[in-house]
């Protein structure tokens, strides 16, 4: 596979990687938070585009993934002592496998809209699951725990500060990319793709489609969990809101307006749209509205124009913010 | 390219004084980036039967399709009654007067034989009373649906479905029928059937286009033939100056 | 344990008057699915919608009946508009954008709607005030009216469906959308119809209902998860089946109620939901796996 612009693409790698270590270090509290959070959600987007993007199966169940991502860790950190941020991994990791498993199951029987509704259903499944198994998952009001130190035990141990946690966030969330990139880039990437340009064909060329589904589908759950992990261990609680079908919906959202198959694009797109979140409360305020004559906007949810503007881009502008670069970046 | 000049290169009879009631003249059809239609012309007379010749995939059903309204031309023109219906949506086209029956039948499976027959019957500006006569006069073509008019139309054999479409393109009165490949499948004995249903509709001042690979059928039938080879018409003749045996026919029909 | 036969068929019956409105909003959501295959995620905000203009014209009337009726109208309308504007640029393109569309209109209605009627639970009054006695019980006149009043609206509908001219056209529009446009049929204004009517169902069942439960922002969302199972379970696009699935579906949650939470009993739907993926994923009840 030959690779035509590595220095290129090395070097907007590099200088993002670069803006992105210095942010904590610059950036008020709020923004670093803000930054941290677009991370993890874009981990999860780009979980989610492996199979929207390079597999063609649209989900609308990761939030089940990152749930139980989130769950698994909670669990770790209350039932283990010392609690160990590797056994929170571990744990949120099998949790969001076991999930991956019994979705991919279902994956192989059922094409196209019929998957897309049944993940949404899915998802709502273990909502409901969650919610109502008040004794385990704490119910309604989650769970809260403290956050573990990183540590490698016999070696150091030095606890989260909102800077190193935030390091520690881009490191695995770098580190997904480049592994997700190296997987999409490779004879199984490009099965998956195949598979996504025309299913029929693959199968007759003679590959097991249901084989390599399976795997996507585990593939995409792991990196969904491993975001809920992070998402668990920053904010240190777990709640089943994470696992209403709306946050798959948003998911699906940033894939859309970052571009999908790109891998990097879902995580342009959650920064798009949360930062248009947060100006958006801001300026749907009476503050900035009674200025320009606009009072009777005050109050109005920024998901009005922010739903607007994401209709708008499927239906003129389908290819996402970076949907331009697609070829650029896969290759 | 007008459809006259067209005609003339063929080495086509001039066309009576009137206007034809179709012509088409020069279109080309992309599927994708396939480029199928290469400048298809062709004419069609009122009442008059027409056959267009070809081997399978040279463009003789996007042809109809073309003119049908169901594929839209990126150049040239489909003018009907002088009328220029290219770009038009496929049910003002039948609207117009073109019915189309198309290569798989294609009639509504779980709607009966009466209910396929409605899909025409029930128009705007047809009262109850002529679409009384209307049915009767197609039933009188066809008894066989008669017999058949609370059936599904899945539940209909090949031969009978063929019968269905025919029916169901009639209801709308057409001034022509546009006819895929309508003996393809069938026994010979509902081959003969077709051939005096396309007779019937020559009579009653129908004109019909007729894509067909059954020579013999198409030569009996039609007054004149065009042939068309990789997207284009190749050559036009008179039906009654061939014989079945012809070279023409056997080098753009011959495997 | 012993469950009294009365709270059994207290139980069944809530499930047939449950199962009916049900049924009422999934037909809307199959009829769409089966003649232009979209997945009409907004339905339940279809739904939220038409009960709050059910609760807007209550308030300037005080008669319920014309806010049903004004409810049906108006939301039709609005969903035909919604259709023609959003979902017609997408024909042709691969089926799941109108999934994502319909994602974010249901997004927009909903926030709109907490925006514009805040965040408090309105009220409709029953229209049918009253209790009869059933096994020493008193059960409310308006569930039985409801349960009527949606079989009528269904049947309706089905009579529609299987008459008249428009019926014929959407049947056929269904089955095979080319050759219904090449026999002549208006296609286009028949896709904007189903929708419309489609809209009109949902906007009914949520006036119907709305005296059950209250009318807020987010009543939309519960009803669509569960009209996704009643469609998947029935068979995409078959009337019959969403009619069928929807009533045993809440007759499974009903009886499961007298057991567990009503929260827990919604386990119920989606157990069902997964034995149909299983053992019969085109649909229980379609005759043939296509």
């Amino acid at each position: 596979m030959s690779r035509k612009h590595p220095v290129a693409f090395w070097l907007v790698f590099a200088t993002a990687i670069v803006l992105l270590v210095i942010a904590p270090l610059v950036l008020p509290e709020f923004w670093r938070r803000f930054v941290t959070e677009v991370l993890i959600w874009g981990l999860l987007a780009m979980s989610s585009d492996l199979l929207i993007g390079y597999t063609g199966m649209v989900s609308f169940g990761h939030s089940a993934f990152f749930g139980l991502g989130m769950y698994g860790a909670a669990a770790a950190l209350l039932t283990t002592h010392p609690a160990s941020l590797w056994v929170a991994l571990l744990y949120g990791l099998i949790a969001a496998a076991g999930v991956a498993a019994f979705v991919a199951y279902f994956s192989t029987r059922l094409r196209d809209i019929y998957f897309a509704i049944t993940t949404l259903i899915f998802s709502q499944i273990f909502y409901v699951i969650i919610f109502t198994s008040t004794a385990w998952t704490g119910g309604e009001n989650g769970l809260t725990f403290d956050q573990p130190a990183l540590a490698i035990p016999g070696l150091f141990s030095v606890d989260f500060t909102p800077q190193i946690l935030h390091w520690f966030v881009l490191a695995v969330v770098a580190g997904s990319y480049l592994l997700l990139r190296r997987i999409t880039q490779s004879p199984f990437g490009m099965v998956l793709q195949s598979i996504r340009e025309n299913e029929a064909r693959t199968r007759a060329i003679g590959y097991p489609v249901e084989r390599y589904k399976i795997v996507s589908v585990m593939l995409s759950g792991l990196f969904a969990g491993l975001a809920g992990v992070l998402y668990a261990i920053q904010n240190q609680f777990a709640a089943p809101d994470f696992v209403f079908f709306l946050i798959s919906g948003q998911t699906v959202i940033y894939n859309v307006i970052g571009g999908v198959g790109t891998l990097v694009g879902p995580i342009v797109g959650a920064g798009f749209f949360l930062l248009l979140s947060e100006a958006f409360s801001r300026l749907f305020t009476a503050k900035y509205l009674d200025p320009i004559g606009l009072h009777a906007l005050a109050g109005m949810s920024y998901l009005v124009p922010l739903g607007v503007i994401f209709i708008l881009m499927v239906i003129f502008m389908p290819q996402g913010l970076l949907g331009f670069a697609r070829r650029w970046l896969n290759r | 390219m007008s459809a006259r000049a067209a005609m003339a290169e063929g080495g086509a009879p001039a066309q009576a004084r009137t206007e034809p009631l179709l012509a088409v003249a020069g279109i080309h059809t992309y599927y994708g980036k396939s480029h199928i239609l290469h400048g298809v012309s062709l004419e069609v007379g009122r009442g008059e039967v027409v056959g267009l010749l070809g081997r399978n995939g040279v463009g003789k059903s996007t042809t109809l399709k073309a003119i049908a309204g169901l594929v839209h031309p990126s150049a040239g023109e489909v003018v009907f009654e002088g009328r220029s219906i290219g770009r038009l949506a496929s049910h003002r086209v039948a609207r117009l007067g073109i019915g189309y029956v198309p290569e798989d039948r294609r009639i509504f499976p779980l709607l009966s034989v009466l209910e396929n027959l409605r899909t025409g019957l029930d128009r705007h500006g047809v009262d109850k009373a002529k679409r009384s006569r209307l049915l009767d006069k197609v039933y009188s073509y066809f008894p066989i649906l008669a017999e058949r008019r609370n059936q599904r139309g899945g539940t209909l054999s090949g031969g009978e479905q063929q019968m269905l479409a025919i029916a169901r393109a009639m209801t709308l009165e057409p001034k022509i029928v546009l006819l895929d490949e309508p003996t393809e499948g069938l026994m010979p004995r509902m081959v003969s059937q077709i051939a005096e249903i396309v007779g019937a509709l020559r009579d009653e001042g129908v004109a019909v286009l007729l894509v067909e690979q059954n020579v013999p059928l198409t030569l009996a039938a039609s007054r004149r033939v065009y042939f068309i080879e990789k997207g284009e018409v190749r050559h036009h003749a008179m039906a009654a100056e061939l014989q079945v045996n012809d070279p023409v026919i056997h080098q753009y029909l011959g495997v | 344990m012993e469950i009294p036969l009365d709270q059994i068929l207290i139980q069944t019956i809530n499930g047939i008057v449950t199962g009916l409105i049900l049924a009422l909003v999934a037909s809307g959501l199959t009829l769409i699915f089966g003649i232009m295959e979209v997945v009409n995620f907004a339905h339940g905000e279809l739904l939220m919608l038409g009960a709050y203009v059910g609760v807007v014209t209550l308030s300037l009337t005080g008669d319920f009946w014309l806010a049903l009726i004004s409810a049906t109208v108006l939301i039709a309308i609005f969903g035909a508009l919604m259709y023609l504007v959003t979902l017609r640029p997408l024909i042709g393109r691969d089926p799941l954008t109108t999934i994502l569309a319909t994602f974010g209109l249901s997004l927009v209605l909903q926030n709109y709607a907490l925006w514009q009627f805040g965040a408090v639970s309105r009220k409709i009054p029953e229209p049918i005030v009253g209790h009869f006695n059933l096994f020493h019980l008193d059960y409310p006149w308006y569930r039985v009216a409801v349960a009527l009043l949606s079989a009528a609206i269904i049947g309706g509908f089905w009579l529609f469906l299987k008459r008249g001219t428009w019926g014929i056209w959407i049947r056929a529009t269904t089955q095979d959308r080319v050759m219904a446009q090449a026999m002549g049929i208006p296609v286009p204004w028949v896709l904007a119809g189903v929708f419309a009517i489609g809209s009109g169902m949902a906007a009914a069942s949520g006036v119907l209902f709305a005296p059950f439960g209250g009318v807020d922002s987010t009543m939309g969302l519960n009803w669509i998860l569960r009209a996704f199972i009643v469609v998947v379970v029935g068979g995409m696009g078959s009337l019959a089946g969403s009619v069928l699935a929807a009533i045993l579906i809440s007759l499974l949650e009903a009886y499961a109620s007298l057991w567990v939470s009503p929260a827990q009993a919604v386990i119920v739907s989606f157990v069902v939901l997964i034995l149909t993926l299983l053992v019969r994923p085109t649909g229980l009840f379609v005759a043939t796996p296509k």
